[in-house]
């Protein structure tokens, strides 16, 4: 069948309109959901670090921000490591503030392979039932063998002993790098130290099997057939525990915190 | 009719099944297929979107110029394909996340574009849809029987249930390292084309 040249073209268009139409429909419509999902997984993922929750449990919207109540997100400035000014967290946006040269700039060359800095960033302070600082919750990202990594990781509140670490979004192989996501694994995480005596950060995933967090505070068991990956681990923590990172508002945390005891 | 009917519904599970005979579809089935849930998800996925596509296909047949045949048939497929991932992300969102570009990638899956173009361009809007529904079925059975032995030969799972108990976690069950990895699926679909084809000789393709 033959049709004229101003049929196809009309036809095209109303095609491609009609489909614009179902599409934009259905992202629309649908937004709202998601976006409550993608915050109400962040939650969840925040709670697994600080080990509020057990990635075995089913949670439902109703007990995750149950959990949440004794958590506090807070902006603040990376560079200084205070709370920042005149920023409301319900307007907090990471994306557009990683992509706004006016409050991001560019990473230094890193292993972890980040390629910008946020100067302001959300961490979750838990409070314990008689509302003292129990731990903190810090954002991490960095690159593995085949994905960029997201992930949570939760220090005590003397800034340097590892409470958990948990992903929440990687593209890692299933059973080899994605063992990430292993509870078992995860749970070597607990009680490692991240710096030695003079601030250095020494906290490694090494190969083979690490001792108990007495015997190699500083070392993690590797994950097997997942050399990269770990190293990946490895590059995102010293990154962003590091100066370029968390490192002047860990600061603070263990002075406030030697402060506390004296 | 009816027998006609049944033929077309039916026949792409084994007599003509779009993976199994045609080979068609098969990164997808490669990559989804470690767990039971996100294969179950991903067939849903792709029978909706398959069924569609060959509905509306058949529909326009008539008034689809021949020389955009293939975009129109495209941009319907595309559409459709956007539609089940906003609607994965908004009502199953564990599930999307781990699927992640996979749902996306129903689009270039050829066994969509082939029953679009080879079956809907052709029939009738009744035929169509269930063509698009048995092969979406096809699908389905080669990818459900891949999840199931790898989720559980791989991880010893089934649903993220545990059935074999692993030696990491206490267990007795090694896991088989291979399931877990692509190319187990390439095994266990191998195997399924082996099988199939013993019983149903008309299937092996004749020797150049």
């Amino acid at each position: 069948m033959q049709h004229s040249v101003a049929y196809t073209i009309a036809f095209a268009s109303l095609t491609c309109l009609i489909c614009a139409i179902l599409v934009s429909t259905s992202a629309v419509s649908l937004r709202d959901l998601q976006q409550t999902n993608a915050d109400l997984d962040k939650r969840r993922n925040v709670l697994l670090a600080a080990g509020l929750a057990k990635s075995s449990e089913k949670l439902n919207t109703v007990e995750i921000n149950k959990r949440f109540q004794s958590i506090k997100a807070t902006v603040i400035d990376i560079t200084s490591g205070q709370p920042a000014q005149g920023i409301d967290l319900k307007d907090y946006d990471s994306k557009k503030v990683r992509n706004n040269p006016l409050t991001s700039q560019t990473a230094p060359v890193n292993a972890a392979r980040v390629s910008r800095i946020p100067k302001y960033v959300i961490v979750y302070q838990v409070f314990n039932d008689t509302q003292q600082l129990e731990m903190i919750v810090l954002p991490i990202e960095g690159y593995g063998l085949w994905s960029t990594l997201y992930g949570f990781i939760a220090l005590d509140v003397d800034g340097k002993t590892v409470h958990g670490l948990t992903y929440y979004k990687h593209g890692e192989t299933p059973g080899l790098g994605g063992e990430v996501d292993n509870p078992s694994w995860k749970a070597r995480w607990t009680d490692r130290i991240i710096i030695d005596d003079t601030g250095n950060i020494v906290i490694e995933v090494i190969k083979g099997r690490a001792g108990s967090p007495k015997e190699t505070p500083h070392f993690v068991d590797g994950l097997s057939g997942a050399t990269i990956t770990s190293r990946g681990v490895t590059n995102m923590l010293h990154f962003w525990l590091g100066e370029n990172g968390f490192e002047p508002y860990l600061k603070i945390l263990r002075e406030t915190h030697e402060a506390s005891k004296k | 009719m009816k027998n006609s009917a049944r033929k077309t519904l039916l026949d792409p599970l084994l007599e003509n099944n779009p993976i199994a005979l045609q080979v068609l579809g098969i990164c997808s089935a490669l990559a989804v297929t470690t767990k039971m849930e996100t294969s179950v998800v991903m067939c849903g996925a792709v029978i909706f979107v398959l069924t569609f596509s060959n509905l509306f296909v058949s529909l326009l047949r008539n008034n689809i110029p021949n020389s955009i045949r293939i975009i129109v048939q495209l941009t319907i497929i595309a559409s459709l394909v956007i539609i089940a991932d906003q609607f994965l992300k908004a009502y199953f969102f564990n599930i999307s996340k781990q699927l992640s570009v996979f749902v996306g990638l129903i689009i270039t899956n050829c066994i969509i574009m082939g029953r679009a173009e080879a079956f809907a361009m052709q029939n009738g809007p009744t035929t169509s849809l269930l063509d698009g529904l048995g092969n979406g079925f096809g699908y389905s059975f080669i990818l459900i029987i891949t999840g199931f032995l790898r989720e559980l030969l791989g991880s010893g799972k089934l649903f993220g249930h545990t059935i074999l108990p692993l030696v990491t976690e206490g267990g007795w069950y090694t896991p088989n390292g291979l399931m877990v990895t692509s190319a187990g699926a390439f095994f266990i679909i191998g195997f399924f084309i082996w099988v199939l084809r013993a019983f149903k000789k008309e299937q092996i393709e004749e020797e150049g």
